[in-house]
């Protein structure tokens, strides 16, 4: 057995330590769940279950013993409460789903299995995936009887990050060595950045959603985050995959192995720099972590050239109808007729749906549920929803004009680092605004990375995100890995953990 | 043509009618869509709309598209697209059906048909594909109702008219001739107690040269008889209505056949907001021009095609034709009979008389019909070869129903019933009774013919009914004129 | 685009939300922020452009995959049914339905 402490080594590390038997999947999953619950107060895990993970760990022990592992056994995971699962509950983060249970398994969580992946547990969020700094989860996470803070471990007054907020936690602070997330505006990256971690949104279409709790279903895709590149790739080779049987927006791409470009040369790259995402907002200790990892990149041998994405502003406007459009009718399953919560004093059935509802949803899934009843409602189709698909097929293709003089976009994740608890108050204009960068991407359904590129205001991290054209997944993470291998930014702990 | 006006009014009605799909699973889950299954026994994960659930596209409901549309002249679009219509109701699970908003996979096309002589068109304004609703039960529960999600996915295509109906006689003969157009190609199984053909009938009046009336919608019409009378209700009522001074409101009403009258529903505030949106867990359907070619290929003959067939190539009447097409099974059933014995015309006879009737009586369809093709076919042959009689065609017909033989021969041969052809014995016949009633003779020569019916009725009677009556006629006319 | 209080009524009963006085006016005032916002997105000539559905068709066509026609889903009522708030002899039960 290594000396290094099981939660210090990576996926790839730990999945040899594994297979070669220096170290069981059993004591692999305890080591792992008692960390989760030594550090309850983060707020990371909303459900775990000792039996279930350690039956999944000791059959995963019987197969590396009989020689029929898959290349992840006795890996431990945990997954955003976003994908359903049997045996552990699925909420989503909401009231309206408190107590659940699945009678099936999301895709993402199948192929993970079947990989040899062990469920540690359930991961806290922004309620429906709804929001940037995992304040709006409305679900007790362990060891609490009501919804808490979600903690950044670099700060435990700061928030960090949403909507896969628990999931970013969970990775920063070694309470799992990989996580699964979901990604809809930015909702992987935008955590990853603010936690130190690294994390990848495949393209639109490469994992499948069957399973993943609907939010917005153009937008929506899932993805790993951990604490390294090579790491994200172990779990992105597992989670894609075409799911025709289940899934008809999931593309006929065929699995990758991810991993087997990592460690391609970078010389000549071309990094197409933004100027739209180097603006006024953007704060200067954010620019200076961005700008160092940049020229990390140019000592690389990769070629930085200014490029130009037009409408980076509208990305805000175009998504926030989109988005809440596409929620409001997703949402409307939620009526307290074939499962989840239901209002326990009403009149009739419009009083039962309506009471339902209102108990049911948090007040940012009911400001989102207006919007998009009303961007839909008569009247009102063509000048907001119908416009803004237009715009939205504008900005893929400022992309492909951008994608024509380099190969890969960075810039940042976020305008600033983590902000504090509560600090963002009530007021949700300021969460949308700052999801400015990774909006378009998302928009566009093109592959997107964030990776640990440093440090800024209060020690707080700061991310680099990548962005790549369709399908160029191995691409984007050959990068990260390249600026890993240069950098220790993702190697960084934060103090006590 | 115009229809008749009533009370001065014209009527103008348009339908809307949804077909269930015969296919075996449900449009986008693979549960089954078989009838009658215990209570939510055959509602799975997507249907029931559990939180991570997708729609996945049934090949078989879009092929029926494809049909219906080669069926009725349509264009069958190559691109079409599936739509969200959002509403909240307990058997709608999802709180949204998944429907075809702005661009259906079937665009206009017709239904031709008659009422009575005249031939009549009603243009189709589009079909297009969605799923069926779950269905809500009121007994039993008190102040409940109990929700049953089987029904809910299943495939449906509805059927839309433009309003060019004038009657309510019109409206059901074309909503009889879509019946018989979706079960001959397949595509529904056509039991309407069951569920599997439901019309909403949108209904106004006006008088003469006006704008279109305010319609009221009669919803879920599922028996032509209650059609009839629904829609004779409502044109009454709207009448009334208009005549005491008040205008028609838009409104939904259902039909209650236990007092014959039409009743508006509970008015759904903002129900017509159902804020469509391309579904975008759907992306585009395509069919192509090979896929077209391919079912139009492999699509049997129409009805309406047939008969035009079976008038030209059989001489038969148009109403006979029309007739015999009513059912794949039995226009089948005719040809193989009539090519069998070269007798269309007496084929088609026998079918739409003696085999329809004991159809109707028994209440099955002619694919059960104790007697085939082969065996009506050789007893025509019997009757045309003068071996027997029109009358004793029927006691063979008789016991080949019954299954007392399976052999036209044989139930002849057993029971007698061969016709005297023997021209010798016959004559004698004749001459005895031309002896024994001079009185009808003289009467018959002084101009009555009824006296010559009266001859003949002695004859057959002589001859214990086996004279043919042809010959009977000839000889007789004969004997008297010589 | 200013909203108003009905139509926050009348968007909360398409919703079938409800929503407490203090929430409606909260609600109002934290959309019409939103539709400022919203405004300059009006305002962008896309005549000519089709919109974007699935975000793929940006380079290449999606089409409708289409599955064999089988009945292959077992009847799992039990365990579709585990989380329902009100269930009778296998229906789901809702106040009562008029019509």
């Amino acid at each position: 057995m290594t000396s290094t402490a099981l939660h210090d080594l990576g996926v790839a590390q730990l999945a040899t330590e594994l297979r070669e038997r220096r170290v069981s999947a059993v004591e692999a999953a305890q080591h792992f769940l008692a960390r989760a619950q030594a550090h309850q107060n983060l707020g990371a895990y909303v459900a775990v279950n000792p039996d279930i993970t350690l039956a999944q760990a000791r059959a995963q022990d019987a197969a590396i013993a009989a020689g029929t592992a898959g290349p992840l056994a006795g890996v431990p995971i945990a997954h955003k409460d976003i994908f359903v699962t049997k045996g552990f509950p699925s909420t989503a983060g909401s009231k309206m789903l408190a107590g659940y249970q699945s009678p099936f398994d999301a895709t993402v969580v199948t192929k993970l299995a079947d990989a040899g992946a062990v469920t540690l547990g359930k991961l806290n969020c922004d309620e429906f995936a709804m929001g940037s700094a995992n304040e709006n989860s409305a679900v007790a996470p362990v060891g609490f009887d009501a919804p808490a803070p979600v903690r950044n471990p670099w700060a435990a007054d700061r928030i960090p990050g949403g909507s896969s907020g628990g999931s970013a936690v969970a990775v920063a602070a070694r309470l799992a060595p990989a996580v699964t997330g979901t990604d809809t505006g930015g909702s992987i990256r935008q955590p990853a950045s603010f936690c130190g971690i690294t994390g990848i949104k495949p393209t639109y279409g490469r994992a499948s959603r069957y399973g993943m709790i609907a939010f917005a279903s153009s937008l929506d895709q899932a993805g790993p985050m951990a604490r390294s590149a090579e790491d994200c790739a172990l779990l992105l080779s597992a989670m894609c995959g075409p799911d025709p049987d289940r899934d008809s927006t999931s593309l006929d791409v065929p699995a990758e192995n991810f991993s087997a470009k990592l460690n391609d040369s970078i010389d000549g790259l071309r990094i197409g720099i933004p100027a739209e995402f180097f603006g006024e907002g953007l704060a200067p200790d954010v620019r200076a972590a961005v700008d160092g990892a940049l020229k990390e990149y140019e000592k690389l041998g990769a070629k930085l050239v200014p490029i130009s994405l037009p409408r980076t502003q509208l990305s805000i406007p175009v998504y926030y109808i989109i988005a809440p459009a596409e929620a409001s009718s997703n949402l409307s399953r939620f009526d307290g007729v074939k499962f989840g919560h239901r209002a326990k004093d009403y009149t009739d059935l419009v009083d039962m749906y309506k009471k339902t509802r209102a108990e049911g949803f948090g007040d940012e899934v009911k400001r989102r549920i207006m919007i998009g009843a009303y961007v839909l409602s008569h009247g009102y189709y063509d000048a907001y929803y119908l416009q803004a698909q237009k715009i939205r097929r504008m900005i893929a293709d400022d992309f492909q004009n951008a994608f024509k003089s380099c190969d890969l976009i960075a810039g940042p994740v976020a305008p600033t680092v983590a902000w504090k608890l509560g600090e963002h108050g009530a007021a949700p204009l300021a969460d949308y605004l700052a999801d400015i960068f990774t909006l378009p991407g998302s928009l566009a359904g093109l592959p997107g990375m964030s990776v640990p590129a440093g440090f800024g205001e209060g020690g707080m991290p700061v991310g680099l995100q990548l962005l790549g054209n369709y399908f160029q997944e191995a691409r984007l993470l050959n990068a990260a890995h390249r600026l890993q291998q240069a950098t220790d930014f993702h190697l960084r702990r934060p103090e006590g953990f | 043509m115009t229809a008749k006006l009533i009370h001065g009014y014209e009527v103008v009605i348009g339908f809307e009618t949804h077909t269930q799909l015969a296919t075996q699973s449900k449009i986008f889950s693979r549960a089954p869509t078989a009838f009658g299954a215990e209570p939510n026994t055959q509602a799975c994960a997507v249907d029931l709309a559990l939180p991570g659930t997708l729609p996945v596209m049934n090949r078989e409901a879009v092929a029926c598209a494809i049909k219906l549309g080669l069926a009725l002249g349509s264009h069958i679009a190559p691109v079409s697209i599936f739509a969200r219509k959002n509403y909240f109701y307990p058997d709608l699970p999802k709180g949204y059906q998944i429907s075809q908003f702005e661009i259906p996979v079937v665009q206009g096309g017709e239904v031709e048909f008659f009422l009575g002589d005249e031939k009549k068109t009603v243009r189709l304004v589009r079909a297009h594909l969605e799923e069926d609703a779950g269905k809500s039960l009121h007994e039993d529960f008190i102040g409940q109702s109990g929700i049953d999600l089987n029904r809910a996915g299943t495939p449906l295509l509805e059927i839309v008219t433009e309003p060019d109906m004038r009657s309510s006689e019109e409206a059901v003969a074309y909503a009889k001739e879509l019946h018989k157009i979706v079960t001959w190609i397949g595509i529904c199984d056509g039991n309407m107690q069951e569920g599997s053909f439901r019309c909403d009938a949108n209904v106004s009046v006006r008088k003469p040269g006006q704008p279109l009336g305010t319609r009221r919608e009669i919803k879920n019409l599922n028996s032509f008889k209650f059609m009839q009378q629904a829609i004779d209700y409502e044109i009454r009522w709207q009448i009334e209505q208009i005549e005491d001074g008040h205008a028609i409101q838009q409104a939904t009403v259902l039909f209650d056949p236990d007092t014959g009258e039409t009743r508006a529903m509970r008015t759904k505030e903002d129900a017509a907001d159902y804020r469509y949106f391309p579904d975008p867990d759907l992306p585009p359907l395509h069919i192509s021009e090979q896929w077209v070619q391919d079912e139009r290929a492999q699509m049997a003959e129409l009805p309406r095609t047939m008969a035009a067939r079976f008038v030209a190539d059989y001489g038969l009447p148009e109403y006979d034709a029309t007739t015999l097409t009513q059912s794949k099974a039995m226009a089948a059933y005719f040809e193989a009979a009539a090519k069998a014995c070269s007798q269309p015309k007496l084929a088609s006879n026998w079918i739409m008389g003696e085999v329809s009737r004991r159809l109707n009586m028994a209440e099955t369809g002619i694919e059960q019909a104790p007697v085939t093709a082969a065996q009506l076919a050789a007893l025509i042959g019997r009757i045309a070869d003068g071996t027997i009689s029109n009358n004793a065609a029927k006691q063979v017909f008789d016991a080949l129903w019954t299954g007392e033989s399976t052999e036209v021969d044989a139930v002849i041969e057993s029971k007698g019933l061969k016709q005297m052809n023997d021209s010798g014995a016959l004559e004698k016949i004749i001459d005895e009774v031309i002896a024994a009633n001079p009185d009808n003779v003289a009467q018959f020569r002084a101009g009555k013919d009824k006296a010559f019916n009266a001859l003949v009725g002695q004859i057959m009677k002589a001859s214990k009914g086996k004279a043919n009556p042809t010959q009977v006629n000839e000889l007789l006319r004969a004997k008297l004129a010589g | 685009m200013a909203l108003t209080p009905q139509d926050i009524g009348r968007i909360a009963n398409l919703a079938r939300l409800e929503l407490t006085p203090s929430e409606s006016e909260r609600m109002l005032t934290q959309l019409n922020d939103f539709f400022d916002i919203v405004e300059q997105m009006r305002a962008v000539d896309t005549s000519g452009v089709t919109p974007l559905a699935h975000p793929v068709a940006a380079i290449q066509d999606v089409a409708l995959r289409l599955r064999e026609d089988v009945a292959s889903e077992p009847n799992q009522r039990e365990a579709n049914q585990q989380s329902a708030p009100a269930v009778e002899r296998g229906l789901f039960l809702v106040p009562k339905v008029i019509e």
